[in-house]
């Protein structure tokens, strides 16, 4: 199983490891680090990579890379989730996943994946069991830390690690009880270039933020759930009483987690909410191309579409813009080449429009392609699907508990070939 | 022990040692330098600035190197100490004070180095003695850092093993397990003994939890001392009989690291390990599944063996097929082969492949695991269902891998090789997600290249058009590796898709125009390629690249538009003398493939056109006599002998033409990943595509099926407490039923001397029908497959008792159908008005399968078993030399096949029941959603009830003697013998926590049955049988009734056990309705009220009892006070409590086995609607209950 794991900064630096084994020299991250040296972008990064002795499994994510090691046979898969849940660990304790915090809270770092693996075997990884055995830092228990030299390490044991409810801590007290479930669907779309959709699909997902006292089970329903097509479960859900009866029954994680996944049927169609009239073309003589933008509201189900954004990775050859926004105002790196267009609000009345003309290094043939455009998009209270929750019902607590439902439509992947 | 006493007494003396030398360490650092204040510079250690001088010093790796090597030497010894004075002296001095908060201040930056990858070996006698320190954070950390530096510091670390040792005697699970975690976590060969010790301890530990760390602690162990891997396995096979969910996924993964080839183990705990995998925490799961896999592999026939004979027709059509094989019109070759050398196989066997329950049982258990958020879990199952499933069932696992992609990009990558794999032996299963695989400019090329990959394996004529404009986007990119790869792609699909050939090829020419070098050339070989199918229809683009060959300047495409024109020189035989020309200017300037073929070129022209290219061919050959490379050198003096005709040249020459214009074979495009699923699909070693270290092969099918009934588990003990019971058993009633599934598996085997119907279905429709029937009851919810076992066994019992002489007189065919409508016959007439008309309507809809809701699952499941049983009788037919033999395995099977039907369904129940039950505490009360879940199952489940009469309740006034009464065994099956029980709704006064059961024997055979008795009985955990005394003779035409206990345990799960008589053995099960589990017990009104309140009012508490309230609509017929009343009391066992209102009905009982009150009410308002209340501690019975009441209320 897995051996050791290393953290990498973007420049190659390691700045923490963890045996769980014997210890593994370091010196084994240079086959990642050269790999790395070889990829363009960081994504780009084999996944696995084989050493003479051991195999290299790590991923990228929040601009780290997390590299394990190990020595036998083990499902990649297997470790990538487990790194997956290590920078979503971290990212539950401290805010945020980076390596300023990592390096400020090493000890709790390192105390925490020391939980987390036995002998290179996952024992606890539901966030609800870590935190009883080390409590996350807060402000306030920073600052009592420091005056009366108490720390962070529970003193309690980790009980959950024995019910069969690991997710739940036990004795959870709330004065104000409340469940909040987030519905966000997702556009997942390519547009050609004369805006007929090649692909389009929704995902969905339903986040909970659920503060409840005691040991509360509940039940949610779905107005329509014909609409699910495939869908994943936070383990805490009931298999068999979703496949026989369509509802959503758990006794919830306390705090937030990802209740469900899903997938609409594929026979749905999916609206799109915006259109996107573009020109992109580049002069065959001059060094010289154009580039014109319009976004447009669609289907929209009267909700106004908001925080709509444009990213264009514009060709290497580009030596400079020069473009006017009719609204929001836009962003080019030269560097990178990238160009971000933020638009925020759509006016149906006004439709925002980017144009200005493009320059090509000298001599430089016209490029090929023209770069595609990334859409992002929000759009409030509605579910582009349709979903819809028709109920949440608590059992086995006696409170009223406050309950809300909040749905969001967002663009996945929303992109648009020119 | 002696080795262990010393142990015991070494901390003192190792402790006195370290004291020592901290001490004279301590004066001579005194001596030296000023302590640093903790508040001091020191911080910077913490914080790790790599500025800090000391971090230079021996912060590096080299660093390290040396103050290893030091401390190697010195083991820790005063003279390293002494030598680096200043090396964390203030740390050291943190950690003996006395202050808990310098401690941790001290562990906190001594574990920041360890983090960082520092060094901090050389504190690990100060660390170590804070190992019995009393603060909890210090001592957590202590044993980080022990467990990190243990291995290094040998001796030292056996100071602290006592602590540990004291731990594991503790009372507290918790501390008894990090204790053994700890211990196994310090790399010391000298404590094996102790650590061997302390896991076989912690191994029958009362703590499910301590049992788990134990079966993490076996791999340690075993990787510090491979020798114990006897012992060890020991252990494992202990705990892998541990029944809790905890242990299984750690278990599993010890027996996969120690001892991964003794599948042998697994047998007993396979049936377990399905059962609770859905229980089981994520990471776990993983592992079972991965390792069952591998179990099947080697217990298990393959379900697709038939699969060829499946294909051609499907259901009964597949029979005639058998001359059509050839025509099979799938156009993978590879398949086509496969199915052939099946078929084959298939031919010589014509054995009906029927899967093994226990394979379905995996393949069913598995399934909802699809849905886990855990894509290692998805992938485990996938994988699964891709090695193990029918090749119909395989399709389910695409949904779930396609999701798998909108993963992180890590995810995706391993999953697009996985479904690479999966769409070259399986194309159709991906086909309907083709867009889902279309490429995103942002994706990373890696991904892109799999998509492609993925892409090129699904084209088909369908959609071959859609794909290739996708790839037609796709050659416009940026990103220059994918435009080659996809160019590739579509060489490939041309190649494979005869149609579109000529479309590619004209797309990849235009390509050749195109700006990018790498494009052209990466096309040019591609259809370099593809001309070799076809060259003589491409003369015109045989001359288009002969033109290309003044601009491309990438070696690869020159070399192979060479090499085409060589090849074809007779196509182009104005332009290949020219090109030939042109190289010959160039050819000191080429790279060295172009020049050996452009040597290749010359040699082929010299042959077929040497007049005008004989000059041209010296010279390039006297060109190449002096190139540098040896190659060419050696290929030019070669070539020469060969086609320049000289005295000397020896008999090849002749052969020239023939060597260098042989017809060359077209090459094969294929996928990298073809073949790839030799390899565990999921695996590391799949995704390398070679072998890793520790890959357990993943075996093929067997031949023949080893002997399943290696997976029964024998509940020993209760048959024990059994016999002693049966001595005290009193009253001797009569019994005449069996099981009747059991039932059915006899006349499989008889049937086909009796019926002729079409006999052509053959092994494949048993196959498919059998795995059909079974799919059919499992896929549902798990409850109802407890439900399906006792309805069918209703349905039977019924028909059997009341059609006695109907059975004889018709045939056995037809007996089916009649078996069928008497089935449904007991429903109206326990529906209190049973009328003559009513019943015949309902024979006559005998056709119609539907009739109630509730009842369409019994016969749903009554039909497809009865065609399954049809179907196989068929096959059998179907050759008659065949059919003896096949009665014999169809005959000898019966006896085994039962027990482990019913075996499995118990367990699946109960595995169900524990879903909403795992823990009492916590989940008290949520009622309604178990509700709903067991409806569809127990409706039915307990219908059978509906006749029962209450002896206990005054106010009931069901006919007495109208008991229901329930199949055992059949006549037929019992060759003669024929059993049948009821639930007598008596107390049974040997033991008042058990059910009294009636049993009525009938022997209809023409000889005596003798010493009937009861014997090996299968048994859920706490329950219990009591058993009947022994009948010792039963003589023909005679009917004899007994009574014996079970103990439920308050559950629905059925008894097993083997009914004997003294020439035979027949696996029976007695399945309780839930109503059966119940006494009636006397309440006053206010009894009950005050009961009920009770009850309510402990729902706060965890462990409080359930309410369970629906509304429901009363039937017309049963709007009376006196109808409820009826029907409830026929539905369960209870008693009716007097009241004052006739609006309200309250019934009061107990649970037999654990005395927990039921408490039922049942409130009528205007118009039939009603409100019906169950209060009931157990939850599941309560749930039960109100499914089963609601349902006799509402018919």
């Amino acid at each position: 199983m897995i051996n050791s794991l290393f953290l990498i900064n973007p420049s190659g630096e390691i700045f923490l490891e963890k045996h769980w084994k014997s210890v593994v020299s370091r010196s084994v991250c240079d086959y990642f680090l050269e790999a790395k040296e070889k990829a363009l972008e960081p994504e780009d990064v084999p996944p696995v990579i084989h050493t003479p002795h051991h195999y290299l499994i790590s991923i990228y994510r929040d601009k780290l890379f997390f590299l394990s090691v190990i020595q036998t046979e083990v499902p990649p898969l297997f470790v990538i989730e487990f790194l997956h849940r290590v920078a979503e660990m971290i990212q539950d304790y401290f805010g945020e996943c980076s390596e300023t915090v990592v390096k400020d809270h090493m000890v709790m770092v390192y105390e925490l994946l020391e939980e987390m693996l036995d002998n290179g075997f996952p024992l606890a990884t539901e966030s609800n069991v870590l935190k009883e055995m080390i409590r996350p830092p807060t402000i306030l228990r920073s600052v009592v830390n420091t005056l009366t030299g108490t720390s962070n390490v529970g003193d309690t044991f980790p009980t959950g690690q024995l019910s069969t409810i690991p997710w739940r801590r036990a004795g959870v007290r709330y004065t104000n009880n409340e469940a909040y479930f987030d519905v966000v669907e997702e556009i997942d779309a390519i547009l050609d270039q004369s805006g007929t959709t090649v692909f389009a699909e929704i995902q969905g997902v339903v986040e909970a933020c659920v503060k409840l006292s005691g040991m509360p089970d509940l039940t949610l329903s779905f107005m329509n759930p014909r609409l699910l097509d495939d869908v994943s479960f936070h383990p805490c859900v009931r298999y068999k009483l979703w496949e026989s009866e369509r509802v959503l029954s758990f006794i919830p994680p306390d705090g937030n987690f990802t209740l469900m996944t899903y997938h609409v049927n594929a026979q749905n169609l999916v609206a799109i909410p915006v259109y996107v009239k573009q020109s992109i073309s580049f002069f065959e003589c001059g060094s010289d191309g154009r580039l014109d933008v319009t976004v447009g509201p669609k289907q929209t189900m009267g909700k106004t579409v908001e925080g709509v954004m444009v990213t264009v990775h514009l060709p290497k050859t580009i030596l400079s813009i020069n473009l006017t926004a009719t609204q929001g105002s836009y962003t080019y790196d030269n560097g990178t080449k990238l160009l971000v267009w933020d638009i925020g609000k759509l006016n149906p009345q006004k439709l925002p429009n980017l144009r200005g003309s493009l320059s090509l290094q000298a001599g430089a043939p016209k490029p090929e392609e023209n770069p595609s455009l990334n859409i992002d998009l929000n759009i409030q209270q509605l579910a582009i699907s349709g979903l819809k929750v028709n109920r949440l019902d608590m059992f086995g607590e006696k409170y009223k508990p406050f309950k809300g439902v909040k749905y969001i439509t967002k663009a996945g992947k929303f992109q648009v070939r020119t | 022990m002696t080795p262990m006493q010393k142990l015991l007494q070494l901390p003192v003396n190792a402790m006195n040692m370290v004291k020592t030398a901290q001490d004279q360490m301590g004066q001579q650092d005194e001596a030296k330098s000023p302590v640093m204040t903790p508040d001091g510079g020191n911080h910077n250690w913490y914080n790790g600035e790599p500025n800090d001088p000391r971090h230079i010093r021996f912060g590096s790796g080299g660093g390290d190197q040396e103050e290893r090597a030091h401390l190697e030497e010195g083991g820790g010894s005063l003279s390293s100490l002494v030598t680096q004075p200043l090396r964390h002296d203030d740390l050291k001095e943190m950690l003996d004070s006395n202050k808990d908060s310098l401690k941790l201040e001290a562990m906190k930056r001594i574990v920041a180095m360890i983090a960082r990858g520092k060094n901090a070996s050389d504190l690990f006698p100060a660390v170590v003695k804070n190992v019995a320190c009393k603060n909890i954070e210090v001592k957590k950390l202590v044993y980080v850092y022990l467990v990190r530096y243990a291995e290094e510091q040998q001796d030292l670390a056996l100071l602290s093993i006592s602590t540990f040792q004291r731990g594991l005697k503790d009372p507290n699970q918790l501390i008894r397990a990090s204790a053994l975690r700890v211990l196994s976590s310090i790399r010391v060969t000298i404590i094996v003994p102790i650590m061997m010790l302390a896991i076989k301890e912690a191994a029958s530990d009362m703590s499910p939890y301590v049992r788990k760390t134990a079966a993490h602690a076996i791999p340690k162990l075993y990787s510090l001392d491979p020798e114990q891997k006897d012992c060890l396995i020991e252990v494992i096979e202990k705990l892998l009989a541990d029944k809790t969910t905890l242990v299984a996924g750690s278990v599993v993964m010890a027996f996969e690291e120690v001892c991964p080839e003794r599948i042998d183990l697994i047998h007993k705990n396979y049936r377990k390990l399905c059962n609770l995998l859905i229980d089981v925490e994520e990471w776990g799961q993983v592992v079972i599944i991965n390792m069952l896999t591998r179990y099947a592999r080697t217990q298990f026939l393959n379900p697709n063996m038939n699969e060829s004979l499946l294909e051609e027709g499907g259901g009964e059509k597949a029979f005639y097929g058998s001359d059509n094989d050839d025509d099979t019109d799938d156009e993978e070759d590879k398949e086509e082969k496969e199915k052939k050398k099946t078929e084959a196989t298939a031919i010589v066997k014509r054995k009906p492949y029927v899967m093994d329950p226990d394979h379905r049982l995996l393949l069913r258990n598995t399934k909802p695991l699809l849905q886990s958020r855990n894509a290692a879990v998805v992938m485990a199952v996938a994988q699964l269902y891709f090695h193990l499933a029918p090749k119909a069932e395989v399709g389910v696992i695409a949904k779930a891998l396609v999701r798998l992609m909108r993963s992180h990009s890590e995810v995706q990558y391993v999953v697009l090789q996985n479904v690479a794999t999966m769409s070259i032996k399986r194309r159709g299963m991906f086909e309907p997600y083709l867009k889902s695989f279309y490429i995103r400019s942002t994706d990373p090329t890696q991904i892109k290249v799999l998509k492609l990959e993925v892409l090129t394996n699904l084209a088909n004529e369908t959609n071959i058009s859609t794909i290739l404009r996708e790839f037609q986007t796709y050659i416009k990119s940026n990103d220059k590796d994918f435009v080659a790869a996809t160019i590739q792609a579509i060489g490939r699909c041309a190649t494979n898709i005869g149609e579109v050939r000529d479309t590619c090829l004209n797309g990849l020419v235009q390509l050749l125009s195109n700006r990018d070098e790498l494009v052209v050339a990466e096309s040019v070989v591609v259809i370099k390629k593809l001309l070799q199918m076809q060259p003589e229809q491409h003369s015109d683009i045989i001359k288009h690249m002969a033109k290309l060959t003044d601009n491309i300047q990438v070696p690869m495409a020159r070399a192979s538009i060479l090499w085409l024109i060589g090849e074809y020189c007779e196509h182009v035989p104005k332009i290949a003398p020219d090109v030939l020309r042109k190289m010959a200017k160039t050819f000191t300037n080429e790279e060295d493939i172009v020049k050996l073929q452009i040597i290749n070129l010359a040699a082929k022209l010299y042959l077929t056109n040497s007049k005008q290219t004989k000059l041209l061919t010296q010279y390039v050959l006297n060109l190449a006599k002096y190139d540098q490379n040896y190659d060419i050198r050696d290929r030019a003096r070669f070539i020469r002998q060969l086609i320049v005709p000289t005295d000397k040249s020896g008999a090849l020459s002749k052969y020239a033409k023939k060597l260098f214009l042989a017809l060359k074979p077209a090459p094969v495009l294929e996928s990298p990943f073809k073949d790839r699923d030799h390899f565990q699909l999921g695996s590391l070693s799949h995704l390398l595509n070679a072998k890793a270290g520790g890959y357990q092969v993943l075996p093929d099918w067997p031949e023949a099926a080893p002997d399943p009934s290696v997976r029964n588990v024998e509940v020993k003990e209760s048959v024990i407490t059994l016999l002693e019971r049966v001595t005290t058993l009193t009253s001797v009633p009569e019994w005449t039923k069996c099981s009747s599934r059991e039932k059915r598996k006899e006349k499989k085997a008889d049937k086909p001397f009796y019926s002729d119907s079409e006999g052509e279905s053959g092994p494949t429709e048993s196959a498919d029908s059998a795995s059909d029937t079974a799919s059919g009851s499992e896929s549902g919810s798990g409850s109802e497959e407890s439900g399906s076992g006792s309805e069918s066994e209703e349905s039977n019992e019924e028909s059997e008792s009341a059609s006695e002489e109907d059975e004889e007189e018709e045939g056995k065919k037809k007996k089916k159908n009649v078996e069928k409508i008497k089935a449904r016959k007991p429903v109206p007439e326990s529906e209190s008005e049973p009328s003559s008309g009513e019943e015949v309507k309902k024979s006559e809809k005998k056709s119609k399968p539907r009739i109630g809701s509730s009842e369409s699952e019994s016969e749903e499941d009554d039909d497809s078993e009865s065609e399954s049983s049809e179907s196989e009788e068929e096959s059998e037919e179907e050759s008659e030399e065949e059919t003896k033999k096949k009665k014999k395995t169809t005959a000898s099977k019966p006896p085994s096949k039962p027990p482990k039907k019913e075996n499995k369904k118990e367990k699946k129940e109960m595995s169900l029941l524990d879903f909403d039950d795992f823990d009492p505490a916590p989940s008290p009360s949520q009622v309604t959603p178990l509700n709903n879940f067991l409806s569809s199952s127990l409706v039915t489940d307990l219908e059978g009830l509906s006749l029962t009469d209450n002896v206990l309740s005054p106010t009931t006034i069901v006919p007495s003697g109208n008991l229901k009464t329930y199949e055992l065994l059949h006549r037929i099956t019992g060759e003669g013998l024929s059993v049948e029980y009821c639930f007598s709704r008596q107390p049974f006064s040997p033991d008042l926590h058990m059910v009294a059961v009636k049993i009525q024997f009938t022997n209809s055979a023409t000889s005596e049955a003798k010493s009937l008795h009861v014997e090996d009985a299968k048994l859920q955990s706490g329950m219990r049988i009591k058993e009947f005394p022994e009948i010792e003779v039963l003589p023909a035409g005679e009917t004899v009734s007994v009574v014996m206990g079970i103990d439920f345990c308050d559950s629905t799960q059925a008894a097993n056990f083997q009914l004997c008589t003294h020439t035979r053995k027949f696996f029976v099960s007695i399945q309780p309705p839930v109503g059966e589990l119940m006494m009636p017990i006397f309440m006053t009104e206010n009894e009950f009220k005050k009961e009920q309140e009770t009850l309510l009012q402990s729902l706060g508490q965890l462990m409080g009892m359930n309410e369970i309230t629906e509304k429901l609509t009363l039937e017309e017929k049963c709007q009376g006070e006196h109808a409820v009343v009826q029907r409830v009391t026929t539905a369960a066992n209870l008693s009716r409590v007097p009241c004052g209102s006739d609006k309200e009905c309250r019934f009061a009982g107990k649970t037999v086995t654990s005395g927990s009150l039921v408490l039922v009410s049942v409130v009528t308002k205007e118009d039939g609607a009603a409100q019906l209340t169950v209060n009931c501690e157990k939850m599941v019975i309560g749930t039960m209950l109100v499914k089963d009441i609601l349902q006799a209320l509402t018919q």
